[in-house]
């Protein structure tokens, strides 16, 4: 049995009255990919944006359950959320850099989480950029406005900027949807990379990118879990008929 | 047939009243400046003004203007960028918050007469800072205030939330993240609504007049010790500014050319608020195309 | 890549949020607590006409006569109500009009000519300093009238022509943002079933915008109500009501204005004065709640 990196139990969200997600538990290993499935509006995102607590900034918006990491419940009450999402990072559908430099879109977090010295930045700076694949074409421009990049550039920034602050897992909210083929290409290639040393969460609209990337595959339907099992499993030979029914691209 | 006639004259109207209000500021500011540059000199501008001779200058009232501007926006601008991050992100939808806008809306409301009657009271009398600059920035501040949080509220509603997002999601506290991600997205229009308001301070009189006083003593221009009383850089002095001056001028001045006075002090008012309006509209495009650049 | 920052043991960030959050506290409530002051000194100033000089407050809200340094001292301030009043309501009456026309050739005839010069224009005009509109009323507005209609020049139609041209510009911007904020589909229906222009104007866009107008125009009034030097340059400030638009008469804040820093505090006369105050600061609360109950209006 792998490590578990991260383990949500029972997991509710409401948005008012309204439940998006209910009642989901599940377990990921440190070390590797688990992508999350299913139709739009079927809770996939809003359980993600949870595990970090990202939930807590929309107003009306109640997590209830357990998440696990380590040995501490970081959803109960108390729970000093800014130290969390230092370890849980997150990369958004949209790319969003930081309206500063390059440079400055990465050493920005290190720096506030106490690395004063200007050589250590240096050093993060190039290493977060290089193993976002990205050092080679900004290396000249480091001090340009990373508004300036592509919007895969722009993306893998923002893959560059999350582990500069050197988090156990990233949470990647379909992070290639709005990139093209070749720079959706570059982002998976990225992921596989990473998954040496993170654990990784994606949520994909895209079930080739899934089975590319992941090693586990969870389908959520209605807010709920149907099927959570390794991702060869649920692509060749899922248990429920509503599983084969999405992948084969029945609905959805 | 009948119903095209009505509309057309209807619009011709809609243009006609259009053209009347450009025509009405061209020539506004046609009389000022023409009835007003001519007097404007070197000399007008530097020296002291003359209560019953002719040749008074405005140079005091001119300095005392631009004095009390910087020290209303040094007091305004900590104080109502706060509150206005306050109000946009820390404020819960409860009825605390919708009390506060109340509050803030009233204040906003308040006729500038009313809030230099309450700088009497309070700055002048009861903490005692008397009729001086000191009293006048106070008070201008309080007039000044639930406009620029209000600015400051527009500025941070205008960032997108990806961008705090992404702060936050970095592990990176609230606090730190509107003042290092938030504020600079937001500097474009905060700095132009804050240039306007200096521009609305600087026209500003009936504030002023039970505060910083109507009266402007003799100031000694080489003597820059700030607690020296004939120093202009004393913060307790009572100083006439700018606007006040126009309003004594026209309703007491005695002196043979106060008519000039008066349109020479306007003129010079009415530039330097162009200038305000030009420079904040000037600076908030560049301010944007610079964060904005794709270079 | 070095050890991890472990943020779960020291935290330093919590007391950073909770400066950050007390900061801001501190500059909202500084804003409540200047206000609440505010309220509580003009009231305790201004009611103290009525309870400590024993002045009636039917006689100050209904009398005709203000002469507060005679031997039997009068506090009638009837005059100074019906002044601003009247001044506040003409200036609406003359600006309401020429905003609106305004905003619809900005909205509905020119648009790209009405943002690229009009826009400009009337900020300009609101950018103007009240001394400065009291002045050119002063030497422009006051002697033409003298030269047209039978007086002095100055008075009620003085003041409210210059109070006019300072609150068309609020009066402007809301109409605008109130035609701007119509759906098309509104329009389009009107001018699909064959109306013209000023037909769909007077019988959709005018009907529809009517509560916001109103905003904009009860906006205007509050602003020309508080207004004081510019009004009080080209009043007169005689104390009783005029019998004519071209008659010297008085405002609550040229009363102010002009008397307040010859009187010495805590005298009747003053107290009096602060009574004026109290009524201002009571009639910018009535203006505040219309506003409030048109903006309701204005969203259903």
């Amino acid at each position: 049995m792998a490590e578990i990196a991260l383990s949500a139990k029972n997991l509710s969200v409401h948005y008012g009255a309204h439940g998006a997600v209910r009642n989901v538990s599940l377990d990921f290993a440190a070390k590797s990919v688990t992508a999350l499935i299913g139709p739009s509006g079927c809770g996939k995102s809003t359980f993600l944006r949870s595990l970090n607590r990202m939930n807590d900034l929309i107003p009306n918006c109640k997590v209830t359950g357990e998440i696990w990491m380590k040995d501490r419940d970081i959803n109960a009450p108390g729970t000093d959320v800014v130290a969390i999402r230092q370890k849980i990072g997150m990369v958004f559908q949209r790319p969003n850099p930081f309206h500063k430099s390059i440079y400055e879109n990465i050493a920005y977090g290190p720096r506030y989480h106490g690395v004063k010295n200007k050589k250590k930045l240096d050093e993060i700076v190039e290493e977060s950029l290089t193993r976002a694949a990205l050092w080679d074409e900004t290396k000249d421009r480091l001090h340009k406005s990373a508004l300036a990049l592509s919007g895969g550039q722009q993306q893998r920034l923002c893959i560059a900027r999350s582990i500069a602050v050197k988090p156990d897992m990233i949470l990647m909210d379909e992070p290639a949807s709005a990139l093209d083929p070749v720079s959706t290409a570059k982002i998976e290639e990225l992921i596989s990379e990473l998954k040496r040393e993170f654990c990784i969460v994606i949520v994909t609209h895209n079930m080739y990118q899934a089975a590319r990337v992941s090693e586990k595959t969870a389908f959520f339907l209605t807010g709920q879990v149907v099927e959570y099992d390794s991702t060869d499993k649920m692509f060749t030979d899922p248990e429920r008929a509503e599983t084969s029914d999405y992948i084969s691209g029945r609905f959805g | 047939m009948k119903a095209k006639t009505v509309d057309k004259i209807a619009t011709g109207v809609f243009i006609g009243i259009a053209a009347f209000i450009v025509l009405l500021l061209a020539s506004l500011l046609g009389y000022i400046l023409v009835r007003g540059v001519s007097h404007i000199s070197w000399q007008f501008l530097t020296s002291p003004p003359q209560t019953i001779r002719e040749g008074g200058g405005i140079g005091p009232q001119l300095f005392n203007s631009v004095f009390l501007l910087v020290l209303t926006m040094i007091i305004t601008i900590p104080i109502g960028i706060g509150a206005g991050i306050y109000m946009s992100e820390y404020a819960k939808p409860n009825k605390m918050t919708g009390f506060i806008r109340l509050v803030v809306e009233v204040l906003s409301s308040f006729p500038s007469i009313i809030v230099g009657l309450f700088g009497l009271l309070v700055f002048v009398n009861f903490f005692d800072f008397g009729f001086s600059l000191f009293s006048g920035a106070l008070a201008l501040t309080v007039f000044n205030l639930p406009l620029m949080v209000r600015i400051t509220e527009q500025g941070l509603k205008g960032v997108p939330l990806s961008q705090k997002e992404a702060s936050l999601a970095l592990g990176i506290s609230k606090w730190t993240t509107i003042r290092s991600v938030m504020l600079p997205v937001a500097l474009p229009v905060i700095l132009t609504g804050t240039i306007l308001a200096a521009g609305r301070i600087f026209g500003e009189a009936a504030a002023l007049m039970f505060t910083a006083g109507m009266s402007s003593p003799r100031l000694d221009f080489t003597n820059w010790n700030p607690l020296d009383a004939v120093s202009p850089l004393n913060p307790f002095r009572p100083a006439e500014t700018l606007a006040v001056h126009i309003w004594k001028v026209n309703s007491e001045g005695i002196a043979p050319d106060t008519p000039e006075i008066a349109a020479g002090a306007s003129a010079v008012l009415v530039i330097l608020v162009l200038v305000f309006n030009l420079g904040a509209r000037m600076l908030g495009r560049y301010v944007h195309r610079k964060f904005t650049a794709t270079k | 890549m070095a050890k991890s920052y472990d943020r779960l043991e020291g935290k330093p960030h919590l007391t950073e949020e909770w400066v950050g959050k007390a900061y801001t506290f501190v500059c909202i409530m500084f804003l409540v607590i200047t206000i609440s002051s505010m309220v509580y000194f003009v009231a305790s100033k201004g009611l103290s006409t009525f309870l400590v000089n024993g002045v009636n407050v039917g006689d100050l809200l209904t009398g005709l006569k203000w002469n507060p340094e005679a031997d039997i001292p009068l506090f009638g301030a009837l005059p100074f109500i019906f002044g601003s009043f009247s001044t506040s309501i003409l200036a609406a009456i003359i600006a309401a009009p020429l905003g609106f026309c305004a905003a619809v050739f900005m909205v509905e005839i020119a648009p790209k000519f009405g943002r690229k010069y009009m826009q400009p224009v009337i900020e300009l005009l609101a950018g103007i300093p009240s001394v400065v509109y009291g002045f050119v009323g002063l030497s422009v507005i006051v002697p033409f009238f003298r030269d047209t209609f039978p007086g002095q020049g100055i008075g009620i139609a003085a003041g409210a022509v210059v109070l006019a041209v300072m609150i068309l510009p609020t009066i402007t911007t809301i109409a605008t943002d109130a035609l701007a904020a119509l759906p098309a589909g509104l329009k389009e229906g009107s001018y699909a079933l064959g109306s013209t222009r000023y037909q769909t104007i007077s019988r959709i866009v005018l009907p529809t915008t009517l509560p916001a107008q109103m905003t904009g125009i009860v906006l205007g009034i509050a602003r020309a109500f508080g207004e004081a030097l510019a009004v009080q340059m080209v009043i007169g400030n005689a104390p009783h009501i005029p019998h004519s638009l071209f008659e010297s008469t008085s405002t609550l804040t040229s009363a102010i204005t002009l008397s307040m820093g010859n009187t010495s505090m805590g005298s009747v006369h003053n107290n009096a004065l602060w009574s004026l105050a109290l009524i201002l600061m009571l009639m910018t609360f009535v203006f505040v709640f219309i506003i409030r109950m048109l903006e309701r209006r204005s969203k259903l």
